[in-house]
């Protein structure tokens, strides 16, 4: 097994610690795991992007020029990575805000109005949890079990009340995509 | 075991690998990108546990005096820093080779020349090899490649640092600074005591503590014979590294037709480019020196005798290749592939530059 | 009376200091250093600080300090004395750590690693040499060479258009909050000696006791630098150096 995932869009958005939770499940899941960021400026509402690697081999390059899997919040992002998927790969992207959209048929597309969805629980720090749900349920690479075990290392125990709220964001993110 | 187990940047397994080898002191001074080292220590308060100091100093320039003035008193102290802060740290650095003193120095490379950018960058290799500051001196140069590699080599660092009484460099690139990946983090090691320091570094500026003589730590020696003794002194310690410390690792040499030779990250680009390459049929082999200084000369030069090329790839404009190319003595075309200013080829872009420079690959 | 009559124990008022070593100084005749070293060398024997001591030399004219003084030391580079002499406290916590710096080393080269080591209120004690000019490079401006004074670089005179002012560096270690005590003296009559002997030894008290940066100024003369004899010399700090440096307490808390 082995997925190479880019997740890519604006700073703030919640990208990279999508990508940390991502990796995090990974290493409870036992796999071997690599989380790249772009890192700088970019974080400070610049586009910014991350690739995470979940392989039950040891991971060579931690850099890539084509992906799985990409989960792109952004026009920007979808226009630098939509030819970056695979043949066979997923391309998973919020509709809001894009304008030109994607065009690729040997790959699966998915819409998915995490935007929307983070209105309806009314909170919106809840985005990145649902695309994660929604990546999840379009590809399974590691149990919700190992996710909320990642949310409980990373989230600081301030805020561990949170994580039933999280929990809920993935089930809504699968939904959207089942 | 599972709870050793750790997802960490490079940065900050460094950091806790310092406070477990049992480390006695880091001073340093934030720059991006390896201001989590400093952050990671500054939040661990090592003080409170094992008795570490960390001292976020004024500049680069304080930072590595106050590594001498550790390193002098026998102490394991260590500073991290990137390219610019590493260019004001080489008169120290000069002065700590100078004086027989142990210390470890860890450059987390970003592209330059100037202020350059923050972005990830192999640009220092001349710097790190061939003895930035002045003098005639080496470092013990060793280049990460893994996350697991930044803790490891602290240990790695510190040791051999106090083997031969020099000065060892940890030079890594941006990437591998930044990156998270899984790391098993060594036992803790309890510091050395002030007691045990005396005796196994008599030489060290302690107070005298009853000894009869003073010690001092001075790199002045005003009557030339005894400046050159000095340095035949330090030559030999080098001549003695250069036969024992030399590490590398190879993939797929055995029946290689072309070798890439990468150092860091982008040997694991590079050996990307080559599980590639090798489902293509084509018979490509990667030596990753981990050792810059000293230099896997001889394996390269065995290598030369059977292989069709080498090619080089780096994240400079072509620096590791001229040790390269004194290791295989010009017997075999050697090229070079390099991004430079922080951009970073992608296993793809290995493989083309191949394609252009072998013919027979295709 | 014969010599052996003279030479007793009981008769003796004077001795070289046990810790200063009895190798020649390449000091010249008439320099304020032989008498700092001296009251350096005693101060230690006479407070028993000689196996917990740990000096920090400088370059300019005293960078040879380790060669006299019988106590451990570490040579700095230019400039860097308080920040090695910062890690060797903070990493020997119960040692006395003492610098020895010229006025390059302390007012120009290393500014930052004086002021911030005196600002961290690092517990050391900080000897500083000021006599207006660079000794051991063949005479140069220094950052507190006066105005009008010649120097190699100043074959005319400092100029302040041209060089700016006399740096008054210890007026400014002595308004950070880190330092305890901050004192200007001079050693050019047995009074001065006296008094500059107490005050380098309350420096040593200070930072054994842990009550942050001590920095003792002294005044002093550069006969070869300033082309005077030394008696001269004395009297031209006298007249000259002592109104741009005036002697005495700027900080005692």
């Amino acid at each position: 097994m082995k997925e190479e995932i880019i997740i890519a869009g604006f700073g703030g958005q919640g990208v990279l610690s999508m990508g940390k939770i991502l990796a995090y499940a990974g290493l409870m899941n036992n796999l071997e795991v690599t989380w790249m960021p772009a890192y700088g400026p970019e974080q400070r509402g610049g586009t910014a992007n991350v690739t995470v690697i979940l392989s039950d081999k040891a991971i060579s390059s931690p850099v890539l020029d084509s992906f799985d899997t990409a989960v792109v919040l952004n026009q920007q992002s979808l226009d630098k990575f939509e030819s970056k998927v695979k043949p066979g790969g997923t391309l998973l992207y919020d509709p809001n805000g894009i304008h030109h959209l994607p065009t690729r048929t040997d790959i699966t597309v998915k819409a998915v109005d995490a935007m929307g969805a983070a209105i309806e629980l009314k909170n919106s720090k809840t985005y990145n949890m649902i695309l994660l749900g929604a990546l999840l349920a379009m590809r399974p690479v590691v149990d919700t079990e190992a996710v909320v075990k990642a949310l409980r290392k990373t989230l600081p125990e301030r805020h561990h009340h949170l994580i039933p709220l999280n929990e809920q964001a993935i089930e809504k993110g699968r939904s959207l995509v089942q | 075991m599972e709870e050793d187990v750790k997802l960490m940047k490079g940065n900050e397994a460094l950091a806790h690998a310092a406070i477990r080898y049992g480390a006695d002191g880091y001073f340093g001074y934030p720059i991006t990108p390896q201001s989590e080292v400093l952050e990671t220590l500054e939040e661990q308060m090592p003080w409170e546990t094992t008795g570490m100091v960390v001292l976020q100093a004024e500049s680069e320039v304080s930072s590595i005096n106050m590594v001498y003035g550790g390193a002098a008193s026998g102490k394991a102290v260590m500073t991290s820093s990137s390219s610019p802060g590493i260019s004001l740290m080489q008169e120290g650095i000069s002065y700590l080779a100078a004086s027989d003193v142990p210390a470890l120095v860890v450059n987390v490379m970003r592209g330059g020349p100037g202020l350059g950018t923050i972005q990830p960058s192999q640009a220092d290799y001349f710097q790190a090899t061939k003895g930035g500051g002045h003098g005639d001196y080496h470092m013990i140069v060793l280049a990460p490649a893994t996350v697991q590699e930044m803790a490891d080599f602290v240990t790695l660092g510190f040791d051999l640092a106090f083997k031969y009484r020099c000065v060892s460099m940890i030079l890594a690139d941006g990437i591998v600074g930044q990156m998270m990946e899984k790391v098993v983090l060594p036992p803790q090691r309890p510091r050395r005591t002030d007691e045990e320091i005396r005796q196994q570094c008599p030489w060290a500026i302690t107070g005298k503590h009853g000894r009869k003589h003073r010690n001092i730590c001075t790199s002045l020696e005003m009557e030339s014979p005894k400046m050159e003794e000095n340095n035949l002194r330090f030559q030999a310690v080098y001549d003695e590294i250069a036969r024992n410390e030399v590490r590398f690792e190879q993939y797929y040499t055995e029946d290689a037709e072309y070798v890439i030779v990468a150092f860091g990250t982008v040997a694991r680009i590079c050996l990307k480019a080559i599980e590639e390459a090798r489902e293509a049929g084509l018979k490509i082999g990667l030596v990753r020196p981990i050792t810059l200084w000293p230099f896997p000369k001889q394996v390269l030069a065995d290598l030369a005798k059977r292989v069709k090329g080498m090619l080089v790839v780096e994240l400079n404009a072509g620096q590791m290749i001229e040790d390269v190319q004194l290791a295989v003595n010009c017997s075999i075309p050697v090229y070079h592939f390099g991004r430079m200013g922080g951009m970073i080829p992608n296993p793809t872009e290995v493989l083309d530059a191949l394609k252009l420079h072998f013919n027979d690959i295709k | 009376m014969k010599p052996e009559e003279i030479i007793k124990d009981e008769n003796k008022i004077y001795a070289r200091p046990r810790l200063l070593d009895l190798r020649h100084t390449h000091y010249c005749p008439g320099c304020s250093h032989g008498v700092v070293h001296r009251i350096i060398a005693e101060l230690l024997d006479e407070m028993g600080l000689e196996d917990k001591s740990m000096g920090v030399a400088p370059v300019g004219c005293a960078v040879f300090a380790y060669n006299y003084i019988d106590v451990d030391w570490v040579e700095a580079a230019h400039g860097r004395a308080p920040a090695v002499a910062t890690a060797l406290h903070r990493l020997h916590p119960d040692h006395l750590v003492f610098t020895y710096q010229g006025d390059g080393d302390m007012a120009a080269i290393g500014t930052a690693e004086s002021i911030h080591a005196a600002n961290r209120g690092e517990n050391i004690a900080m000897i500083f040499i000021n006599n207006g000019i660079y000794g051991m490079t063949g005479g140069q401006m220094a950052p507190t060479t006066l105005l009008g004074m010649k120097t190699a670089t100043t074959p005319y005179g400092r100029r302040a258009d041209l060089n700016g002012y006399p740096l008054r560096i210890t007026e400014l270690m002595a308004q950070l909050d880190g330092t305890c005590y901050v004192t200007r003296q001079a050693v050019h009559t047995p009074a001065a000696v006296r008094k500059a002997k107490a005050a380098i030894k309350k420096a040593f008290e200070n930072a054994l006791a842990g009550k942050g940066t001590s920095i003792v100024e002294v005044v002093s003369t550069c006969n070869s630098g300033w082309k005077m004899s030394p008696a001269k010399s004395n009297e031209w700090m006298v007249q000259h150096m002592f109104e741009r440096y005036p002697l005495g307490d700027l900080k005692n808390v």
